[in-house]
């Protein structure tokens, strides 16, 4: 196996197709890249939100004890 | 004999397995899709045809058929779901559209991206193109109609009948090639004399199973997000939720 450019520069051409080239493994990276982040802060986004009601249902029982 | 199989289904027993896949998959997913993109768009031959712009395949293709993998995928965990009812197949089909349809999207516009140089055109109304477009649509629509229901239930039957509905569009992607006349090219040729050579085969076969090892990843940690969403009143959640969600 060999490498198909004589250098970097060579490479980052791409045999002139150098716009289109980059321009789809970046949309595809780069898109990937932000599903990637959704993905792995969904978790602690709903846990947040589960926390939240819980502290909320906590506060209402609270709130009613007070009253008697 | 499938006894075993049963306290998979019990949605913390599902959440604990999923955790213990998704590391290793990740990891497997990142070592083939460095290998197989590396080789592609450095050792793999120039075409002798569309020169270098070809380099786009190893993504453009792999996404193309993983994004169909996906909505079979999906489509056999909403009629799971549909038919026998079981929940943690429903969160799993509703796991994985949103994970399909960045697929989709990706497959899309590095089509276009290598449209645009081959036939002088971003896009054309042609079967390929167009039936994946709708492939597109489809995932939209179980997302969307999976999220528009707060009965979770009646959305997850929602959605899960669009998806199987939808599966007719995958054999008209398929072979849309072969049906009718289109810009976009055939099929890969394995064998014969137009087979591809290996050089260019091998890395494209280890993204395209690199693409469907990520899918399966990140539709496991959505997955996992979901049954904690979808139990947020059982004890076990509510614990996990004071531990890590209060910060």
């Amino acid at each position: 196996m060999q490498a198909q450019f004589q250098s970097v520069a060579d490479f980052f051409h791409m045999g002139g197709y150098a716009f289109y080239v980059w321009l789809s493994y970046g949309i595809a990276y780069g898109s990937l890249g932000i599903l990637i982040g959704f993905c792995i802060t969904r978790k602690s986004r709903v846990l947040k939100e589960i926390a939240a009601k819980v502290q909320r249902e906590e506060r209402l029982a609270q709130h009613r004890s007070n009253k008697q | 004999m499938w006894k075993w199989l049963h306290p998979y289904a019990e949605p913390q027993r599902a959440y604990q397995l999923a955790g213990k896949f998704i590391p290793w998959l990740s990891i497997l997913a990142t070592l083939m899709l460095l290998t197989g993109t590396i080789w592609g768009m450095v050792f793999s031959p120039t075409d002798y045809q569309q020169g270098d712009s070809y380099r786009i395949i190893f993504v453009h293709v792999p996404a193309a058929s993983m994004s169909m993998s996906a909505y079979i995928g999906m489509a056999i965990a909403a009629f799971i779901g549909l038919v026998w009812q079981i929940k943690l197949a429903d969160w799993m089909a509703a796991s994985i559209a949103p994970v399909g349809a960045v697929i989709t999207f990706i497959a899309l516009v590095t089509g276009s991206t290598w449209g645009k140089p081959m036939w002088g055109t971003w896009w054309v109304w042609d079967a390929r193109l167009t039936s994946e477009l709708v492939l597109l649509f489809l995932y939209l629509g179980v997302i969307s109609l999976y999220a528009s229901f707060e009965d979770k239930v009646l959305a997850a039957r929602a959605a899960g009948i669009l998806a199987i509905v939808g599966v007719i569009n995958i054999p008209i992607i398929k072979y849309s090639v072969d049906w009718w006349n289109s810009l976009h090219q055939g099929s890969i040729k394995m064998t014969g004399k137009t087979a591809m050579p290996p050089d260019m085969l091998v890395p494209l076969v280890i993204n395209i199973l690199g693409f469907g090892v990520m899918i399966a990843a990140l539709s496991l940690v959505r997955f996992r997000a979901e049954i904690l969403a979808r139990n947020g009143m059982r004890p076990w959640v509510r614990e996990l939720a004071q531990a890590e969600g209060v910060k």
